[in-house]
């Protein structure tokens, strides 16, 4: 269980971002790949523990996953994988070793309020 | 005046503190001249014992030393000291896998040039080490024969983040009903290629040829590194 540690290093990502810009952020997006090693649900729970006492509270973290996308050496393309218990091609069978994607772990985005001028 | 939200554009790694950290270590183990392996698995598998064998008939060859990580005590660091190589014990307290910083604190004071093989055996755990690079050449994945053939498939990702894998405890496949080709089918399904080895640290059976690999590997480090 090395989510929360992880969702607090999130959380000082976005604080510094926000900081930086001098914004408020509503929400964090993030990529997380189905090789990444962590659970999504956890993750999101350990969040919300993380944004306490920060000027995170009460933002959200919204999470992309990534399915495991690999190379098939035979058929010289990406491929999505079927099952991460089988890495094979799902077109050719060709064992595929090299990883595309799948092992995100990635701040992509961060949603922040702004004032829009007033319609004229 | 209506609040919009809007999206700006980040591209930040979680884990960019970590890798910082771990590259730097890997250029510091480069510039020594120290091959590093890790060892990841379950609870019980057999790392310290694996380890314990490795230093032992390392030592008189080569300079080695460890670091084992460890949530609550000393036991492996102890049980280590009986090779009478330098061990340190990296003491997580809950923590349940090690951080390159862990790593890089507990190696102040170390010589590295004084080092040929220096290895770091994980907090035995399945899921969470795989996220955390660590500076080494080599991560091994040990798995027992106890555990049953079906690990790899439950952890994909664990074999996925390593280099090797390691059955241990074959003295014991027999009584176990162990089936090698599940494993090693089982294995390569989730890490095409991945290099397999089997050995026994109690009763030494397969140890030889894991150490001619070791041996090899350095001499590859030390080869390019000569370049």
């Amino acid at each position: 269980m090395h989510e929360l540690s992880l969702a607090m290093s999130i959380v000082e990502l976005a604080e510094e971002e926000a900081e930086r810009r001098g914004v408020q952020i509503d929400a964090v997006h993030l990529k997380l790949g189905a090789l990444s090693g962590v659970v999504k649900d956890a993750l999101l729970s350990c969040y919300e523990m993380a944004c306490e006492n920060t000027p995170l509270r009460g933002s959200r973290l919204v999470v992309e996953e990534v399915p495991v996308v690999i190379f098939c050496p035979s058929c010289r393309a990406q491929r999505p994988l079927r099952s991460i218990q089988l890495f094979c091609c799902p077109e050719c069978g060709t064992p595929c070793s090299e990883i595309v994607h799948g092992k995100e772990l990635e701040v992509v985005a961060l949603e922040i309020q702004e004032c829009a001028p007033n319609p004229v | 005046m209506r609040p919009e939200p809007r999206l700006i554009e980040v591209r930040k790694n979680v884990l960019k503190q970590n890798d910082v950290v771990a590259r730097s270590l890997r250029d510091r183990f480069r510039a020594a001249g120290v091959f590093v392996v890790s060892l990841v698995s379950s609870p019980g598998s057999g790392k310290t014992a694996f380890l314990e064998k490795t230093l032992t008939l390392l030592r008189p060859n080569y300079r080695v030393a460890a670091l084992v990580g460890d949530l609550a005590t000393e036991n492996d660091a102890q049980r280590l000291a009986r090779s009478e190589a330098p061990v340190k014990q990296i003491t997580t307290g809950t923590l349940c896998h090690l951080e390159a910083a862990m790593v890089q604190s507990a190696l102040e004071g170390w010589d590295l040039n004084q080092l040929d093989f220096l290895f770091i055996e994980n907090v035995g755990n399945l899921v969470c080490p795989s996220s955390y690079d660590l500076g080494e050449d080599l991560r091994l994945v040990l798995i027992s024969v106890t555990e049953g053939e079906d690990k790899p498939l439950k952890y994909p990702t664990i074999f996925n983040s390593g280099d090797v894998a390691v059955v241990t405890k074959i003295d014991l496949a027999a009584a176990v009903e162990f089936s090698w080709d599940t494993a090693y089918n089982n294995i390569q399904a989730v890490r095409p290629g991945m290099p397999v080895l089997k050995l026994s640290a109690k009763t030494g059976e397969g140890v030889e040829e894991y150490l001619r690999f070791l041996a090899a590997r350095l001499i590859e480090l030390r080869q390019a590194a000569a370049v």
